[in-house]
């Protein structure tokens, strides 16, 4: 078994939050000049940019795994992890289906779609900041039932964070991982919750790629080998 | 005067989910909130919860805060597992049609008051 150090939550200049600088090339050389050898790409409730990422990445060695941060019907985010782009762009479907609105870029920011040398291609006119009406529940069962990993975004944050837009996490709620914003926070977190904790950074803009990042100890980097490392199978780890 | 959840359901023509025969409970003031962290650490026993959120915590946390009643705005649709805890739980919630800004006016209106200085 090998170390990888990921952080799994990065976003691209697709989401109108991103600076428009977070294209994939330039995160994929951050990303190596920091060491992370794992990345999530999770744009808001839309992956249009992860294979251009992709492409970036297999030519540094780096793997990325595709998802997304998905907003719930209650405004919590969770981020979505999938192994196979077929299952990403199958799972954007139905989260589309969901997601009503129109982007207003004056407002909200742009929304930019690009190919691997970082052109544009277009632009997404969908709101992608606004919420699915995707209960919490189903949520994570979609993910599930596309073999992806679900993870409560930065719990440890009150906006959009499970704990303080619901209070505390549904009981038997099938979730994979709880991600925090900031390790210090731990204890923050209510006691009693029986599932592991990942960090990320959660970046934004180029230079917080890699600021956080969780330690797999596994076999090779795959949703399945993170989903086993998530609950400790035959001596895989993973450190915060 | 007091005031109960049955007043405030018929002035306001609620469409009442769960808690029918809990409705001649005393509102002893209100409480607007849709992040339920923030209602949990605010709001005082005894009063009406107006919120957006239709998910099953609320119930849960309505009754760890001894809250007399949910009003759920927008015309939102509580979910079905949401309607049985409140039951198990023993919440009324009702809906009405107005925003959050609207049903607060008419409580107001109607004499719904915190205490001052509380």
């Amino acid at each position: 078994m090998k170390e990888y150090k990921a952080d799994l939550h990065i976003h691209t200049c697709l989401s109108p939050c991103a600076d428009l600088e977070m294209s994939p090339r330039k995160i994929v050389s951050e990303a190596k000049r920091k060491g992370v050898q794992v990345i999530g790409i999770c744009d808001h409730n839309s992956a249009e940019n992860v294979p251009a990422v992709e492409i970036n990445a297999a030519r540094e060695g780096i793997t990325v795994i595709g998802g997304m941060e998905v907003t719930s019907k209650e405004e919590v985010h969770i981020l979505a992890l999938f192994g196979s782009e077929e299952s990403l762009f199958s799972f954007q479907e139905i989260v589309h289906e969901n997601l009503h609105g129109i982007n207003d870029e004056k407002l909200y920011g742009e929304q930019v779609i690009v190919n691997e040398e970082d052109e544009v291609l277009g632009f997404s006119n969908k709101l992608l900041i606004g919420a699915t009406d995707i209960t919490i529940e189903r949520l994570v069962d979609l993910i599930h039932e596309h073999d992806g990993l679900a993870i409560a975004a930065h719990v440890d944050r009150e906006g959009f964070g499970i704990i303080g837009q619901l209070g505390f996490i549904p009981e038997g709620l099938p979730l994979d991982a709880l991600e925090l914003a900031d390790p210090s926070k731990r204890d923050r977190i209510p006691r009693g919750i029986r599932l592991p904790f990942i960090t990320s950074s959660d970046a934004h803009k180029l230079e917080d790629v890699g600021r956080r990042s969780t330690t797999f100890l596994m076999k090779t980097v795959t949703t399945a080998e993170i989903r086993r490392c998530l609950s400790g199978v035959e001596g895989r780890r993973m450190r915060i | 005067m007091t005031m109960t959840l049955k007043n405030i359901a018929e002035a306001l023509n609620l469409v009442v989910r769960t808690g029918e025969d809990l409705l001649e409970r005393t509102v002893t003031g209100g409480y607007a909130g849709d992040l339920l962290s923030d209602v949990l650490a605010h709001a005082r026993k005894g009063s009406v919860w107006i919120t957006l959120q239709t998910h099953t915590n609320i119930a849960a946390v309505a009754s760890a805060k001894e809250l007399c009643g949910i009003i759920v705005v927008n015309g939102r649709t509580p979910e079905e597992t949401t309607l049985r805890k409140a039951v198990e739980e023993h919440i009324p919630i009702m809906v009405s049609p107005l925003s959050t800004y609207d049903v607060v006016c008419r409580l107001c209106e109607l004499g719904v008051k915190n205490r001052e200085g509380v």
